[in-house]
């Protein structure tokens, strides 16, 4: 009952019609990420632990990255929580990209819980060695 | 239900009760273990979720990117204790943006029901979990008592 209301409240004004969105995206989990950048493009690493590639969803939308998954754990019978520092099974986190990067040809690669990410740069924007001519 | 007590009309307390029905099922309830005296601020690596039934209790630990090997789990009575190592090696030559990921030994204890059975531990790595699954003393379980 108590959603319901809710929902009505929600149609009834713009304004809360945005922060009605927000709260799916903060009770997602926002993996902990490195990012890099080599002389080929940039790295991101992120801690996805418990995703398998069946449940990661990796998509450039624009000019963003949004990288998505959810925790497969097999519940098992009359199991009752104790503890639980992971509220959520649902990891999100997006990230914009810059022009110079080649948003398709986007590498990926996840292995026990951890996703690798490669993100070329334009062959004719990678750093060159400019000779100094004497 | 409660609506009527007037905190609803706060978009805060609208967004928190929002939040918990987000959450998941199983681990989305507040329990009392919640402050236990071995509990962690959030964000401490590896996060740990603890789940029981009458026959077991399982640990699931968030360990990604992690060799098994290097793990130590020990049993003590009903404390169990987590170890390892995790290194991330920096890229020579790379700019770096971002360094968030937990780098280096850490070690977590948490207490377990009283009446796990210490001898009967199994403990697989799968997708960057460590789930360890501890069986409970027969003694324990729910028994059906007869009446006469």
């Amino acid at each position: 009952m108590n959603a319901q209301t809710e929902v009505m409240e929600n149609r009834g004004n713009g304004s809360v019609e945005q922060s009605r969105r927000a709260p799916t995206t903060e009770s997602a989990l926002r993996p902990a990420v490195d990012i890099y950048e080599t002389g080929e493009g940039i790295v991101l690493q992120a801690d996805m632990p418990g995703v398998s590639k069946e449940r990661l969803s990796l998509r450039v939308e624009g000019n963003n990255l949004l990288v998505e998954g959810s925790i497969g754990i097999a519940p098992q019978e009359q199991m009752t929580a104790l503890y639980a520092d992971v509220r959520s099974t649902v990891y999100r986190r997006s990230f914009a990209l810059s022009n110079e990067l080649e948003a398709d040809k986007i590498d990926a690669t996840l292995k026990d819980g951890l996703l690798t990410v490669r993100i070329p740069k334009r062959a004719e924007l990678r750093a060159r060695r400019i000779e100094v001519r004497s | 239900m409660f609506s009527s007590l007037g905190y609803s009309e706060s978009p805060l307390f609208a967004q928190f009760r929002r939040l918990e029905q987000e959450f998941d099922e199983l681990f989305g309830a507040w329990s009392p273990w919640a402050a236990g005296i071995r509990s962690l601020p959030a964000g401490t690596f590896p996060a740990i979720n603890v789940a029981s039934n009458p026959d077991s209790v399982v640990v699931y630990v968030f360990a990604p990117g992690i060799d098994p090997k290097s793990l130590e789990v020990s049993l003590q009575e009903n404390v169990l204790s987590i170890s390892g190592q995790r290194d991330i090696a920096a890229e020579p030559n790379a700019t770096h943006y971002r360094q968030e990921r937990f780098s280096g030994a850490f070690r977590r204890a948490i207490n377990l029901p009283e009446d796990v059975d210490a001898d009967k531990v199994e403990a697989t790595y799968r997708d960057g979990i460590v789930q360890i699954t501890v069986q409970r003393h027969e003694s324990a379980k729910p028994r059906l008592i007869q009446i006469h």
